[in-house]
Order: structure tokens, then C-alpha cells, then sequence
């Protein structure tokens, strides 16, 4: 019966009405169904008692079956008494599977209600507050960790901090390289179109060395990694959330804190000032490339000038800033990936938000920085 | 049957199969019939490639050679638009359930029929409902999401998604492991009720002996690469092959026979 045959062969459902006769014809199937989507308003019954001919269906399925049994449920709504008959036993079974089934599964109940805006609103607000409370704890709690890591350095698990020092740092050299050249090369070609207009070409180096230094390697950097690291944190201990690993480990007797988050975090604070450095260099060369061949300033004149206007002070101030971002990268990656509940979908959730979130906090705490840096008179 | 005059006449016929992972040969001159109607479990030890064959058969894993045809038609390199129409004669329960996790049990039944047919979104949710209901679930699970069910109803609810199309051919990976006796046996009868009044005809990957007695017309047992065994399930236990015997010889396959017999 089920056996769908061929859509070319499927013949529509349909209901004749020859008189008082009335007819079930044609393929009572998903296919038959669709064909030609019957609507009873639609049918000229007659008057009196129905009597609903089954005898010409070819064939039903539980789709076809609760369509006619809707029919008839509809006719008899509007207080007509209706009567299946001549039905071949075979479908007078499955009428009955459907119909017991129907009926033991209970009335469908209505889809939840939709929310208010207000109620939207407020359930918003109080879950961000929520999870920025969490978030907190995650810190102290990780910091207590740190504490207890302090106190016997030798149960650290230095494998996978070494692990994911290469994956974190040495992996992410050749697309640093690639981004933070071109970023030298787009400032000195901003800077170096109005410097040519006064004349002052060689103040190029200034202009590249002291804004990639203090500024923008360290946020290309840190943005790159979020982008890169931290949304595999969130994923991998998402997943492992999700296939009940991380509480396989805390049966084990291995804190999760101690195994996915302080060898993550260290390896980031180590790695990130590193990368920046790399990415100083790069861009600092990428610069150069640049003064060379559009502005005349020669790589020996760069060089030359280079550490008469760039104090290690302002290198410093660059790379001091990245051990902080890298906790925040590292703490929002691997916060979020303990969020994770459920399925697939929330651990894609979850990585968009960490990446959000950790590039927001990053470029909040550089402006942090500024200010009071700033303050203390150290941003010259 | 419109499309046949003969009922015995084979769904899926495979011939000199032959599928590997790199080097592993997993499958070699397979063959394997299963008529129209029939329940068939594929049985056989770990690693066997009972879920591998399964795979092939329901075109989710290219064979390195042989041929497979399904209701007649031969799927190894088929074109892409003849497989989807294939597709919706068939449904697969996968032995996680692999209902889309965003989606509530409605929405996950939905989902072919809304992919495979023209129906207004009103007759769709309606099918739903009641292809849940088929499974057995009450109706308040169509709100619920796969998370917030336990595992005898996510399978039941996965049953539902892999019958929303009324396909006239089942394929079930391990539809009862993980569930409790009750809830297995359950099941098995609704599994059995389907086949009796939709004529569908069954495919099923399991370990569990009491599946195995009580609810197939044959098994097809796999070994050494192939089918080594092909039969009901009264005579597939007498069979003298080595790994068939210590299949069924354990403790565990005695105490079922035992059972399966006094329950006759």
C-alpha cells in the first residue's frame, strides 16, 4: 500500500459526487494528497445522510488516511452525518491505526504563547546581567586555580600548555606576517600621501613605527587570535560539553579549570606578546617597503632614523597591553565553550558570541588603556 | 500494488559489493536481497560493516565496486536528480536519532515534507502531528526541542521524522539500543504494526536478540566481509558457520532462543 509508486503514475485523490453517490477515488497517498489538495467546502454534497464510497481508492497511507478522516470530521462540524463504507479491509485497518494512534497521543496543544516586548526585554536584560555575573565567577575561579597551580607547579600540565603554544603561536605566524605587512603598507601609504605634499617624507618613520608599535599590532594581533584561537576554544570545549566529555573528566577527578582553561590562558599570555612582536616587526618592515618605493626614503635612511624617534618605551607600552588581552581572549573563549548546552546550533551560537564578545572587550580595554596611560602622562 | 503485479519481487538487490576506507577492505562480492514487505536485520560482530552497508545502500557512501539497485533502479552513479526523487521513498532512523538540534520535534518532522512535497504549511504541521503520534509520543512532545527528551523518545521521535514521507521502505540503525526492555519492546510491536498495515518494508542494523526473534521474517548475518548466513531466524541459529554459532551460542543468544521458543 505504502509502496510510492512513480510520480508519473500516481493518481490524484479525489471525491466524485454522482447524485447521492459519493465516491473516494484515485491514490489516498502523500503524492495523491498533494496533487490536488481537496477541500470539502468545495465539494456539492447531497442532501441527507452521507454514505462515503471507499471502494475506488487505490491506495492510502497515513497521510491519505487522516485527510479523509479530517473530511469527515469537518462534515460533521457542520451536522452532517456521514458514513464510510465499502472500505477494503486493509484500509479499514490503517484508518483504525491512525485513529487509535490520534487518539491516545492526546489533543495537540496550542504552540507556546509569543512574548511581549517588554517581557522580551526584561528576560534580555536579566540574562546578560546573569552571565555577566558567571562570567565573574569564571574569573575567580580560574584565578583560584592559578593560586593552587602556584602553590604546586608541579602538577602543572606543561604538555598541553606546550600543545597549544604551537597551535596558538606557531600556526598563526604565516597569517600575522600576511596581515600585519599589508597594514604597514595601507598606514605609510595613508601618512605618506600628505607628508609627500609637505615635503616631510622621512617623518614616515614616526608615523609607521609609533602606530603600529603602541596601537595597532597589538589590536591586529589580539583581534586575529580571538578570531582564530578563541572561537576553537569555545568550539572545542563546547563539543566536549555537548558529548558529556567534560564531565567525564570531573568523574575522572580531573577539574576541568586545571586541564581545558590554565594551559589555554597561559599559553595565550605567553604567545600573544610574542605575536605581537612579530607582528611589530612585519609591519614596521612593511612600512619600509613602502617609504622605499614611493617616498625615496631608502631602507638605510629608515633604519638610521628608526631608533633615534622610537624609544623602547613605546614599544613596551605596545607589548605590554597583550598579556591582557590574551586572559580576556583566552577567559571569554573558554567561558562561552562551558555555556554551551544542547546541540550543534548552540555551539555555533556560542563561538559567534565569544569572538564578538572577546574583540569587544579587547578594543575596550585598549581605549581603557589610553585613558590612563594617558592620566599618568606616559602617552607622550 | 499500482507499480507491481509481483509482491515477492526485490526492493533492494545488492551484487559484488565492494566498499573500503583507505586501505581497509570493509566489504568484498557482497550480495544481498530483501523483498518487498519483509523485516531483514543485518546482523554480525563489531566492525563488520553492518552500519557501512547501510550506509551504501541509502547512497551515503560510494562503493568502490558492485552494483546496488533500490525498487529496481541501479544507485551507483546515479544523477542527482533521480536520487532525490528516490529519497523520498525512503526513511532512515540513525542510531543517534540526528534530529536538528534548533528545531523542535514538529518542525524536525517537517522538514521533508516541506523539502519533498507543495502541501500548505497547515496540512504539514497537521501530518506532523500525527506522524508523532504514529511513533507514539503524546502530542505535547511536537512543542518540545530534541534536548528535553529522553532517549526512548528521541528515537520514537526520529521514527516519526524518518516516516514522514509514508516511505515505502524503513531503514533503522540500532532502533532499540539504549532503551529500556519495556520501551524496546514497544518498539519492536509499533515497528511490526507500521510493516502490517502500510506494507513498508524494513532494514534494520541491531544487537538485540529479543528484536531479532520476535520481530524479523529473515536475518542477514555479516562476516569474513560478505553475508555469510541468510535466513529466518530459527535457521540462521542452526547454521555451522564458526561465526555464527559464537554469535548465537552465548549465553545471552541461548537464553533468547529459550525464550523465543517457549513464548511459541
Amino acid at each position: 500500500m505504502a509502496a510510492s509508486p512513480a510520480p508519473s503514475t500516481v493518481l490524484r485523490a479525489v471525491i466524485r459526487v454522482d447524485g447521492e453517490q459519493c465516491r473516494c477515488e484515485g491514490d489516498w497517498t502523500l503524492h495523491g494528497i498533494e496533487a490536488l489538495d481537496l477541500q470539502p467546502r468545495a465539494i456539492r454534497w447531497p442532501a441527507g445522510e452521507l454514505w462515503l464510497d471507499g471502494s475506488g481508492i487505490q491506495a492510502i497511507d497515513t497521510t491519505g488516511a487522516l485527510r479523509l478522516l479530517n473530511i469527515v470530521a469537518e462534515l460533521e462540524q457542520a451536522s452532517r452525518s456521514v458514513r464510510l463504507v465499502n472500505l477494503r479491509l486493509e484500509h479499514e485497518a490503517l484508518l483504525d491505526l491512525v485513529r487509535e494512534r490520534r487518539a491516545s497521543a492526546g489533543a495537540v496543544p496550542p504552540p507556546p504563547m509569543a512574548r511581549s516586548a517588554l517581557e522580551r526585554m526584561g528576560r534580555w536584560v536579566g540574562s546578560h546581567a546573569r552571565h555577566a555575573i558567571e562570567f565573574l565567577a569564571f574569573i575567580g575561579e580560574a584565578a583560584m586555580a592559578l593560586a593552587r597551580l602556584a602553590l604546586r607547579p608541579g602538577w602543572f600540565r606543561w604538555r598541553a600548555l606546550l600543545g597549544n603554544i604551537e597551535t596558538a603561536g606557531v600556526h598563526a605566524l604565516p597569517i600575522i606576517a600576511l596581515l600585519s605587512f599589508m597594514m604597514g603598507v595601507v598606514i605609510a601609504y595613508q601618512g605618506g600621501q600628505q607628508l609627500k605634499f609637505y615635503g616631510a617624507n622621512l617623518f614616515i618613520v614616526e608615523l609607521v613605527s609609533l602606530t603600529m608599535l603602541r596601537e595597532l599590532a597589538p589590536l591586529i594581533t589580539a583581534i586575529i587570535v580571538a578570531g582564530r584561537t578563541g572561537s576553537s576554544y569555545t568550539a572545542q570545549i563546547g563539543t566536549m560539553q555537548i558529548t558529556e566529555e567534560v564531565d567525564a573528566l570531573r568523574t575522572i577527578g580531573i577539574r576541568p579549570m586545571d586541564l581545558l582553561v590554565l594551559p589555554k590562558l597561559l599559553a595565550l599570555t605567553v604567545v600573544l606578546p610574542l605575536l605581537t612582536t612579530f607582528a611589530d616587526a612585519v609591519s614596521v618592515f612593511g612600512g619600509m617597503v613602502l617609504a622605499q618605493v614611493m617616498l625615496d626614503v631608502s631602507f638605510s635612511d629608515f633604519l638610521d632614523r628608526f631608533p633615534r624617534v622610537v624609544t623602547p618605551i613605546s614599544f613596551l607600552l605596545g607589548i605590554g597591553k597583550t598579556p591582557v588581552f590574551a586572559a580576556i581572549i583566552a577567559l571569554v573563549g573558554c567561558y562561552q565553550g562551558f555555556q554551551v548546552r544542547g546541540g550543534a546550533d548552540s555551539v555555533g551560537r556560542h563561538t559567534t558570541i565569544s569572538v564578538v564578545q572577546s574583540i569587544f572587550l579587547v578594543i575596550a580595554a585598549d581605549a581603557l588603556f589610553s585613558i590612563i596611560l594617558g592620566g599618568v602622562g606616559l602617552w607622550r | 500494488m499500482a507499480l507491481s503485479a509481483n509482491p515477492a519481487d526485490a526492493v533492494i538487490t545488492v551484487r559484488g559489493l565492494r566498499t573500503e576506507f583507505d586501505a581497509t577492505v570493509i566489504h568484498e562480492n557482497l550480495d544481498l536481497d530483501i523483498r518487498r514487505g519483509e523485516i531483514v536485520a543485518l546482523v554480525g560482530g563489531s566492525g563488520s560493516g553492518k552500519t557501512t552497508l547501510l550506509r551504501a545502500i541509502i547512497m551515503l557512501l560510494k562503493p568502490a565496486a558492485g552494483s546496488i539497485h533500490l525498487f529496481g533502479q541501479e544507485i551507483i552513479g546515479i544523477g542527482e536528480t533521480a536520487a532525490f526523487r528516490l529519497r523520498r521513498r525512503f526513511g532512515m532512523l540513525f542510531q543517534q536519532g540526528a534530529l536538528f538540534s534548533s528545531l523542535t520535534v514538529r518542525e524536525n518532522v517537517a522538514v521533508p515534507l516541506r523539502e519533498h512535497t507543495r502541501l500548505s504549511r497547515r496540512r504539514i504541521a497537521e501530518i506532523a502531528d500525527l506522524k508523532i503520534a504514529l511513533a507514539g509520543l503524546p502530542a505535547d512532545a511536537g512543542n518540545k526541542l530534541p534536548r528535553e527528551l529522553s532517549g526512548g523518545m528521541l528515537k520514537r521521535a526520529a521514527l516519526a521524522r524518518a516516516l514522514a514521507l509514508d516511505p515505502a521502505l524503513l531503514f533503522l540503525d540500532e532502533p532499540t539500543a539504549g532503551l529500556d526492555p519495556v520501551s524496546a519492546g514497544a518498539f519492536d510491536e509499533l515497528v511490526a504494526q507500521l510493516k502490517e498495515s502500510l506494507g513498508l518494508t524494513v532494514v534494520m542494523v541491531t544487537h538485540d536478540l529479543d528484536t531479532l526473534w520476535s520481530a524479523t521474517d529473515r536475518v542477514a548475518f555479516l562476516g569474513e566481509r560478505r553475508v555469510i548466513g541468510y535466513a529466518p531466524m530459527r535457521e540462521l541459529t542452526q547454521a555451522e558457520h564458526p561465526l555464527i554459532r559464537a554469535y548465537f551460542e552465548g549465553p545471552r543468544g541461548r537464553a533468547a532462543r529459550e525464550q523465543a521458543c517457549r513464548a511459541k
